[in-house]
């Protein structure tokens, strides 16, 4: 049981969060999405009001 | 518009919550001081009592006074819990601080402060009161006020919740002045970090649950479509920190009346659990809450775009995926299975990269805007915090490989790497972030002086570096002397010469850590000023009116 129990966690924790981090990689890199995190990035800079539109 | 009405009348209904809540807790408190199996169980209670009663009788007071206005206008950000969370940083700040001169000069001049029959200010109790003032008093605040500043502008929406944000803070701050009393009682569990008792953990809880779901409701209401990076970052602090408090506080209670609890967990899962929650509260209270104040307030301050948007989601997912794992390495050479340590150790070291990749991201926002690191102290010392996190971010990795850690643990070098993270890092992004938010709240120009923040910043700078170096020098000189044999292979000094060896090095550490509280005393002063609007403040409306922002569009009388 113990065996099974670890051997799940150990192996599928590792492709579990290799496929996750995968993921971040390529929703970070993708290049369509370069538009948005531009836009993104001046977040802070910009000074709007709730209602500014 | 019938929906903002509703939504009006659904905020208002929350001070009703709120005050049922309280009223709900004082009556519990109420029973706990009548049935008191300990004077510090009774003496907490009425002080809570005390304080919720307070918060009851002040909302009670101000809801009285709002006659038929809403108090929670959709088309404005709340501004006024920030300001009160820039004013409780500050006194905690101070008062934390204080304490740690205090400690450093017990420990250098043992009779200071020291009182047998007394017991109140012995250091085993100032101690934990120095560390979760800086850490949760100070660093809780600046984090409380800095993501309900940021949350809203990011968002472009109000906070949500409407009274439940200021549940939030001076529950909080009932939060702090418990658990600080209850250390000067000499009521603890003995948990670093997490020396509140068992009562005070459960108020804790229920007052970050309100945080989060104040925080999640800005988000969701969020006019902006992406989530803006920093609102991660803040996130993933409230979510850990509430697992990590939960689970490393699972005590059972002696008695409901009674201040003394027993936990869980014993023997070396208790150590796990603990330097898993101790690590993770470096992780993700010390660090990812003031990193996104870098990412925040950098590229404001400087009036530049974040370096590299994607970086900072690799960043952030890296981050918090590898910190988790971190904890193992503060229990090298223990009952731990030796893979387990191992672990933590890898880990550790595998945390240096996104660490390094935040700092860079950080530092390289200034691109196009360098010379703002000679023409802005407040910029200068942002940057400066960065540099202080690349160095105790390099230095942590290294600290946690086994071999180095036979050296280093349990010695003064641990002391010293805290700092120059805490004072360094946690405290200069701090600064920063609250000389940026007093002229931005308060609608000033500018600080009060400018020369001021110059004073402050080198002379904390200097103090700075006088902690580490000292500590260096002590905890390599203790750690050597630990491990000395003499020819006959017997220990070469005695635990006392060991102690008596770093005299010189707490002398020089307590100056630096004067010299460091001196300079907060600088800030808090030149921030009252700036309040005030003395010197440099001047108001934005006695200046060029493009400038100025009217709040609303202004009624002209008919010609």
């Amino acid at each position: 049981m113990y065996e099974m129990l670890s051997s799940f966690a150990q192996t599928g924790g590792m492709i579990y969060f290799v496929l996750l981090f995968a993921g971040v990689l390529a929703y970070a890199l993708w290049p369509r999405n370069q538009e948005k995190f531009d836009a993104a990035a001046r977040m802070p800079l910009s000074d709007k009001e709730p209602n500014d539109d | 518009m019938a929906n903002v009405i509703a939504r009006g009348r659904s905020d208002t209904s929350t001070v009703l919550m709120v005050g049922a809540l309280l009223g709900v807790f004082m009556i519990l408190a109420l029973l706990m001081a009548a049935g008191a199996k300990d004077t510090g169980m009774a003496v907490q209670a009425w002080t809570f009592i005390g304080l919720a009663g307070a918060f009851l009788v002040g909302m009670s007071m101000w809801a009285g006074q709002l006659l038929g206005r809403n108090p929670f206008d959709q088309s404005e950000y709340e501004n006024a819990i920030v300001k009160w969370g820039v004013a409780a940083s500050m006194f905690w700040g101070i008062a934390g601080l204080l304490v740690g001169v205090v400690i450093a000069l017990q420990l250098t001049f043992p009779h200071f402060m020291y009182f047998p029959e007394w017991g109140f200010t012995n250091f085993g109790r100032l101690r934990p009161l120095h560390t979760s003032a800086v850490i949760f008093a100070f660093g809780g605040n600046v984090l409380l006020a800095t993501s309900f500043y940021v949350v809203q502008r990011t968002c472009r929406a109000r906070l949500a919740g409407g009274m439940w944000p200021w549940f939030v803070f001076w529950g909080y701050q009932i939060f702090i002045v418990l658990a600080a009393t209850g250390y000067l009682l000499g009521i603890t569990q003995s948990k670093e970090y997490a020396e509140p008792e068992w009562y005070v953990d459960w108020w804790l809880t229920l007052v970050w649950v309100a945080y989060l779901l104040v925080f999640l409701g800005t988000i969701w209401k969020r006019k902006e479509p992406h989530i803006y990076v920093a609102n991660w970052f803040y996130l993933s602090f409230i979510v850990t920190i509430a697992m990590l408090h939960i689970v490393n506080n699972l005590s059972v209670p002696v008695s409901f009346t009674g201040s003394k609890s027993v936990q869980v967990f014993s023997g070396v899962q208790d150590a796990m659990t603990q330097w898993w929650y101790g690590h993770n509260a470096v992780g993700f209270f010390l660090t990812t809450g003031f990193l996104a104040i870098m990412y925040y307030f950098i590229p404001k301050r400087v009036n530049r775009p974040v370096y590299s948007y994607r970086l900072s989601i690799v960043h952030f997912w890296s981050l918090i995926f590898i910190y988790i794992w971190a904890g193992p390495h503060h229990l090298h050479y223990t009952a731990l299975p030796q893979w387990a340590q191992t672990l933590g150790m890898t880990f550790s070291v595998m945390l240096w990269m996104p660490s390094w990749g935040g700092m860079i991201n950080g530092v390289m926002t200034l691109s196009g805007a360098w010379d703002k690191l000679r023409t802005d102290p407040v910029v200068r010392m942002m940057v400066v915090s960065l540099a202080f996190y690349g160095m105790s971010t390099f230095e942590g990795p290294l600290m946690s490989v086994r071999a180095v850690n036979s050296l280093s643990h349990y010695t003064e070098w641990g002391i010293g790497h805290v700092h120059s993270g805490a004072l360094g890092w946690v405290g200069y992004i701090s600064f920063g972030a609250l000389y940026c938010l007093v002229p931005w709240l308060w609608k000033k120009k500018a600080l009060f002086s400018k020369s001021l923040v110059e004073w402050h910043f080198w002379v904390s700078t200097i103090g700075i570096l006088f902690y580490m170096i000292s500590m260096w020098f002590a905890g390599i000189t203790e750690g050597l002397m630990w491990r000395a044999y003499n020819e006959f292979g017997f220990l070469e000094y005695s635990f006392v010469e060991t102690v008596d060896a770093k005299h010189i090095s707490y002398m020089i550490r307590a100056l630096g850590g004067l010299l460091y509280f001196s300079g907060a005393c600088l800030m808090a002063y030149n921030l009252v000023r700036t309040v005030l609007g003395h010197g440099e403040a001047e108001s934005f409306d006695t200046i060029d009116p493009k400038y100025a922002r009217p709040h609303q569009p202004v009624l002209q009388p008919a010609e």
